[in-house]
């Protein structure tokens, strides 16, 4: 609960951080609020849209919800470059997998190739993932790859910087058996009160459900958000 | 931040709610070195700074021992020169000096509540450089990050006490589930123009939730 006005990095007369604006020294990071839950029939993800550098806001409408195939999907926190990177790595390789295999692929496999790839390159990495999506063999699934590469399927998961902020939320509002509405109006929830909280959350709400008929995205804006405080 | 603090440290959940004639005021009981070692199970983090008004404490336990008994000496002082109970925002003033004029040493923050008869139930938020801020209810420590999108989702303004236990119960078991350096017994104290009531629930009699 520290509060504290941050002073100037130096007293020199002249600072050569004056010249340069702070965040063009900052990489680029999807300081986050991710989240994915499953319900009978698939799961619906859900992420902010916000990528700072440093206090910038590089990107205010960033779709950090990637489509890995037809029925998976990844919300993708940590550094921009390097969920990008692995993203577009993991749909290449499990295309090829589907063809091989002449089916839809597995969200477990997904999964397992996006942990494979963390866990080999963690030094290197700064990536948080949560894959989820729909197969015919285990229906909705989530799965989560947390920075360091380790692998867990959880029923509710969230991530990112802001998900410190609703893990009682999400404990206390998380029942299982919900529908696909009662999931989403969580999800909503979940969103909005993490980007209220957290300076790196932001913009609007993204949210997608993923089912045996497909696909459907939601785009909940800044003012619709529920709103939890009188300011 | 917490983990920070040389020697013990209240890595803690502590709030502090107003409700419809009065307001709750509560913690978690664990002391802890590092996040290691669990040096205390069963600490009292609800200091009795007078009658009516309580604080509680988070981080640097020597710290806020200190401050609180400072505090406690002075609000004493100023009541019998004042010949009434003191207000609530005088005993949040104290520590808020202390807090302020000492910021290079301490490494304390505090929340405290209580009952006047000037404004009633107030809870008053005294953070680490020495802000002093009035809020309806607060929360603070370690694990307060946590809960912050549950109480901001569940806190209604004029609850009765019966609703502000369960707010405040559910808050720090939900804290105490996810923060590791939170835990043991549920401290809760009511403090209302009649009395003050401390209430002490063990872990295993905290709500559960759905993946306990």
């Amino acid at each position: 609960m520290a509060v504290y006005m941050s002073a100037s990095h130096s007293e020199n007369a002249f600072n050569t951080h004056d010249f340069v604006p702070e965040w063009a020294h900052e990489e680029v990071s999807t300081g986050t609020t991710i989240l994915a839950v499953e319900f009978d029939g698939g799961v619906v993800i859900g992420a902010d849209s916000r990528t700072t550098t440093g206090s910038y806001i590089a990107n205010r409408v960033t779709d950090k919800l990637t489509p890995i195939h037809d029925h998976i999907f990844c919300c993708r926190s940590g550094s921009a470059a390097d969920t990008q990177a692995v993203a577009d790595a993991v749909t290449y390789q499990l295309g090829f997998h589907s063809i091989e295999l002449d089916e839809p692929p597995l969200v477990q496999t997904a999964a397992n190739l996006f942990k494979q790839m963390c866990y080999r390159y963690r030094e290197e990495l700064m990536a948080g993932i949560i894959v989820a999506g729909w197969d015919k063999r285990r229906g909705g699934q989530v799965y989560t790859v947390p920075m360091g590469g380790m692998i867990v399927r959880q029923p509710v998961s969230v991530g990112g910087s802001g998900s410190s902020y609703i893990y009682g939320f999400m404990d206390s509002n998380y029942k299982p058996g919900m529908t696909k509405e009662e999931c989403l109006h969580f999800c909503t929830q979940a969103l909005a009160l993490a980007m209220e909280r957290d300076g790196s959350s932001g913009g609007v709400a993204r949210l997608a459900a993923i089912t045996e008929e497909g696909l459907e995205r939601l785009v909940v804006l800044g003012n619709q958000l529920p709103k939890f405080s009188n300011a | 931040m917490d983990s920070q603090i040389k020697g013990v440290s209240t890595g803690t959940t502590i709030l502090a709610v107003t409700f419809n004639g009065g307001v709750i005021i509560g913690s978690d009981s664990r002391a802890s070195i590092g996040g290691s070692y669990v040096s205390s199970k069963t600490i009292n983090k609800l200091i009795q700074v007078h009658d009516r008004i309580f604080c509680c404490i988070a981080g640097s336990l020597a710290d806020a021992q200190a401050v609180t008994k400072a505090a406690k000496f002075q609000i004493s002082f100023h009541s019998i020169q004042m010949e009434s109970p003191p207000l609530v925002k005088a005993a949040a003033s104290v520590l808020k000096e202390l807090c302020y004029n000492n910021k290079e040493e301490l490494q304390a923050g505090f929340i405290t509540a209580g009952w006047d008869r000037k404004k009633g139930p107030q809870v008053y938020t005294v953070a680490l450089g020495g802000m002093l801020l009035s809020q309806p209810f607060t929360i603070g420590g370690s694990g307060s990050t946590y809960i912050y999108g549950y109480a901001d989702a569940k806190y209604k303004p004029d609850m009765s006490k019966e609703e502000c236990l369960q707010f405040a119960t559910n808050a720090l078991a939900l804290a105490m589930g996810r923060d590791n350096v939170s835990g043991g017994v549920a401290h809760l104290v009511v403090i209302t123009e009649e009395g003050v009531e401390h209430m002490v629930i063990p872990g295993d009699k905290l709500p559960k939730f759905h993946d306990e």
